[in-house]
């Protein structure tokens, strides 16, 4: 009881709630960048385009949300990560700035030049994007070197342990999966039907993906367990996740788009629930001496009283989000159909 | 090159390109509710095509700004990040309100603005057009605040010792009120609402000039025009009332500013010159005797700090920050001249045909631009050394652990990347233009199928 009511606590839960809304709902717009060059025509490339034409940008913004989180909630925290990861941080800008530009712009020239270039940087930048994020996280669940005024003590390399390239590849692969299924939702007809024999491999490369970074989690990051092997409730999350992956395929046999969509966006909500778990309460833990060194959501937070305007700021603000973005994906429902006002 | 130089320049270049953006998004926004306003009230489809036009600007001027922005947030953990640190406390929750409260309203209403003309009726679109332009205003307020509250700090207290030192909020309203918050946003709104305006007035007059589009870009120019004029009035006023928060509690910039090297009374107001640091004065100026003691505290007999009150070491760039501020003094003359001329050639009737006045209009869409980033610079460097003014040197607030070399190879990088966006942003914007509104026909257009659709059932 006293844990939820301590605004630490409840600050940490609203960034990984931030987290997890990005990785839903940016999953998805760059699955459909990863796989908008296996479609050859025009015009099914600016499907694939427009399914995500009207959302993209505002799903970017809880990212950018979440970020602001981190930056006020636990500056500390904000300032190692950026300047630790700070090329990694770069590519993601990179990535992130040239994923934009080439929605805004692709479908503003007829030459098909101009096309093919902004389609391969779209699609090249949101594999960057997701790459890049899934290293984060992999650093994350590992850990890095920091010293005692709190300050990361690695270099570049360290960032690219086997590991944490595992971790970059299984969300790549996640969001493969998580954007197919996405335009399998949104198109019908010929692109649908292509969409659903492209579907199968995404579903297949995810879940080996998956395999093997449980495995090797549990063989080489057995502090990630240490909260399930506490409090066993947390291993529901476990095996919710596996039958809510399990589901996924069995809804696309069965047609049902939309409940395999629903599968795979609870998929990525117990994924986040479990690194969640798994990591707290350190947010960055230090692999050099994880209990006397690490960033924890205590020793990194910003002061009661910022978190307690914090939370009102988003006691206000996130339930009038959440209201506008439904309307928004509620006006914007059902199959993408070209007109004047598409990119 | 020193890290400290290379994290200050990647961080003007970073921030300058992004200032093009917002202040056009910011602008543009709020000249689309007037043309959708127009639209709902006389249900001439001409005005829809007008406000399709300029959200198709808008969308792309938009883009750009949220993908040079995000590079914004990130800069401050990667390059400064002991300042983030030390003022994460304050700062961070200023950058999450404006998440939160500004971009979700904005991009998430920009959905319908720029893809729901078929999906919503006029009114819901006209609403969602309120919204998007009110995010883009409220996302203004709170940059500003985190700003202004590194220029005129207020409702914090420091704790902490050495590296562990920050700065943490006491009172939040005294921070976000800080005492120039309200006064630089107020006066960074209307820059914005020039910017837009100028854009608008610029397009009008080129399709006037090459005699198409005529009636699209007479109504256009009239709107543009007259949100100039407002503006270019109001900014005035803005800016004299700012410049008194500067001489009440940042002195030494104000001197820089205005090229005052000794503290004196009855002190002239410099209207150009050369500034001569070496011999502190001023070469070759005009000056208006005792009006700058008389602006700033309304008797032309009152004190100037001077920049004698400063260490040598702690002096501002003044020749830039001079300069700077002139060029942006300048740029609001030239743009209250030309609206006021432009709206008396309107009055009589003329506006519309003398080319010389048109080609004068053409260009001045560079004006407010200039005028904003001239005015951002001077008044950020006018802040050195300080990163937040009086607290944390701007040397002190680097990331520890980040090299030259990281620093020269992200700038380097982002300087090849904006100079690639850009271009294709003044490419895609030429041909926008070129290109020109669409034709109106009567009865392809959505809203107004739906009008005639609705009249009908009412019959």
């Amino acid at each position: 009881m006293s844990l939820i009511m301590e605004l630490e606590f409840i600050w940490f839960t609203i960034f990984v709630a931030l987290a997890t809304g990005y990785a839903i709902l940016d999953g998805f717009d760059l699955g459909v960048g990863m796989l908008h060059l296996l479609s050859k025509k025009d015009e099914e490339r600016r499907l694939m385009l427009n399914s995500i034409g009207p959302v993209w940008d505002g799903n970017e913004v809880w990212l950018v949300t979440a970020g602001g989180a981190l930056f006020a909630g636990f500056p500390i925290v904000y300032a190692v990560l950026c300047s630790a990861f700070y090329v990694p941080v770069m590519i993601l800008l990179t990535g992130l700035i040239f994923r934009a530009v080439a929605i805004e712009v692709r479908s503003k020239r007829p030459m098909a030049w101009w096309r093919w270039t902004w389609d391969i940087l779209f699609s090249f930048a949101s594999f960057v994007i997701a790459f890049a994020l899934g290293i984060a996280i992999g650093n994350l669940i590992r850990g890095i070197p920091l010293d005692a005024d709190k300050e990361f003590s690695g270099d570049l390399f360290c960032l690219v342990h086997p590991y944490a390239v595992m971790i970059g590849i299984l969300t790549v692969s996640l969001f493969l999966m998580h954007g197919a299924i996405y335009i399998l939702m949104k198109t019908e007809g010929e692109l649908h039907d292509k969409m659903r024999r492209w579907t199968n491999p995404t579903i297949i490369f995810f879940i080996v993906f998956y395999a093997t970074a449980t495995m090797a989690t549990l063989i080489y990051m057995p502090h990630m367990t240490d909260a399930i092997k506490e409090r066993p409730i947390f291993f529901v999350l476990a095996v919710m996740d596996m039958l809510v992956i399990a589901n996924i395929p069995r809804e696309i046999n069965l047609g049902r788009d939309g409940r395999a969509f629903a599968s795979s966006c609870l998929n990525i909500i117990f994924l986040m629930m479990l690194y969640a778990v798994g990591s707290y309460p350190n947010v960055v833990r230090a692999i050099n001496d994880p209990d006397g060194l690490s960033l924890t959501i205590y020793n990194a937070a910003s002061s009661q009283k910022t978190l307690e305007i914090l939370l009102l700021i988003a006691l206000i603000g996130i339930p009038m989000v959440l209201a506008y973005t439904t309307a928004i994906y509620w006006i914007f429902r059902g199959k993408v159909k070209l007109d004047s006002s598409s990119y | 090159m020193d890290v400290e130089i290379l994290a200050r320049v990647q961080f003007a270049l970073t921030i300058m390109f992004h200032y093009i953006y917002p202040p056009l998004s910011i602008g543009l926004g709020l000249i689309l509710v007037i043309i959708e306003a127009i639209y709902l009230k006389t249900k001439n489809p001409f005005y829809l095509n007008m406000a399709k036009f300029w959200a198709k600007v808008f969308a792309l001027t938009f883009a750009l700004g949220v993908a040079t922005g995000i590079v914004m947030e990130f800069e401050f953990g990667t390059n400064w990040s002991t300042y983030s640190r030390y003022v994460g406390d304050v700062f961070g929750s200023a950058l999450a309100a404006e998440g939160v409260f500004a971009f979700f309203l904005e991009s998430g209403f920009l959905a319908i603005l720029l893809f729901g003309w078929d999906r919503v009726g006029p009114k819901m679109h006209f609403f969602s057009t309120l919204m998007v332009c009110l995010g883009a205003h409220f996302s203004a307020i709170w940059i500003i605040v985190a700003n202004s509250w590194m220029q005129t700090p207020a409702g914090f207290h420091v704790v902490g010792e050495g590296v562990f030192a920050r700065a943490e909020i006491t009172d939040f309203w005294a921070m976000v009120f800080n005492p120039s918050s309200v006064n630089r946003l107020v006066h960074a709104v209307i820059g914005a609402w020039l910017a837009g305006a100028f854009m608008v007035i610029s397009v009008s007059s080129y399709y006037l000039l090459k005699r198409r589009h005529i009636d699209f870009a007479k109504s256009s120019l009239k709107i543009g025009l007259t949100v100039a004029l407002v503006s270019c009035v109001l900014q005035g006023i803005s800016g004299d009332s700012s410049a008194k928060v500067v001489a009440v509690h940042q002195p030494a910039k104000l001197a820089a500013l205005e090229g005052v090297f000794h503290t004196s009374t009855n002190v002239p107001l410099a209207l150009f010159g050369i500034v001569n640091t070496k011999e502190q004065r001023l070469d070759y100026s005009i000056s208006i005797p005792g009006l700058l003691s008389f602006l700033t505290w309304g008797d032309f007999s009152s004190e100037i700090k001077g920049l004698d009150q400063v260490p040598r070491a702690d002096w501002p760039n003044v020749a830039i920050v001079f300069q700077t501020y002139h060029l942006m003094i300048a740029m609001w003359a030239i743009m209250l001249t030309l609206s006021l001329l432009a709206f008396y050639m309107w009055y009589r009737g003329s506006l519309f045909t003398n080319k010389w006045v048109l080609r004068a209009l053409v260009f001045s869409v560079f004006c407010p631009q200039i005028a904003n980033q001239a005015g951002w610079v001077s008044a950020e460097m006018g802040r050195y050394p300080w990163i937040v003014y009086g607290l944390l040197r701007i040397s002190e607030g680097l990331s520890k652990v980040v090299t030259a070399n990281q620093v020269l190879g992200s700038l380097i990088m982002f300087t090849f990347l904006y100079f690639l966006l850009f271009i294709v942003f003044l490419y895609l914007l030429n041909e926008k233009f070129k290109h020109g509104p669409d034709d109106v026909s009567f009865d392809a257009t959505p809203y107004h199928h739906l009008n005639i659709y609705g009249e009908e059932t009412k019959k």
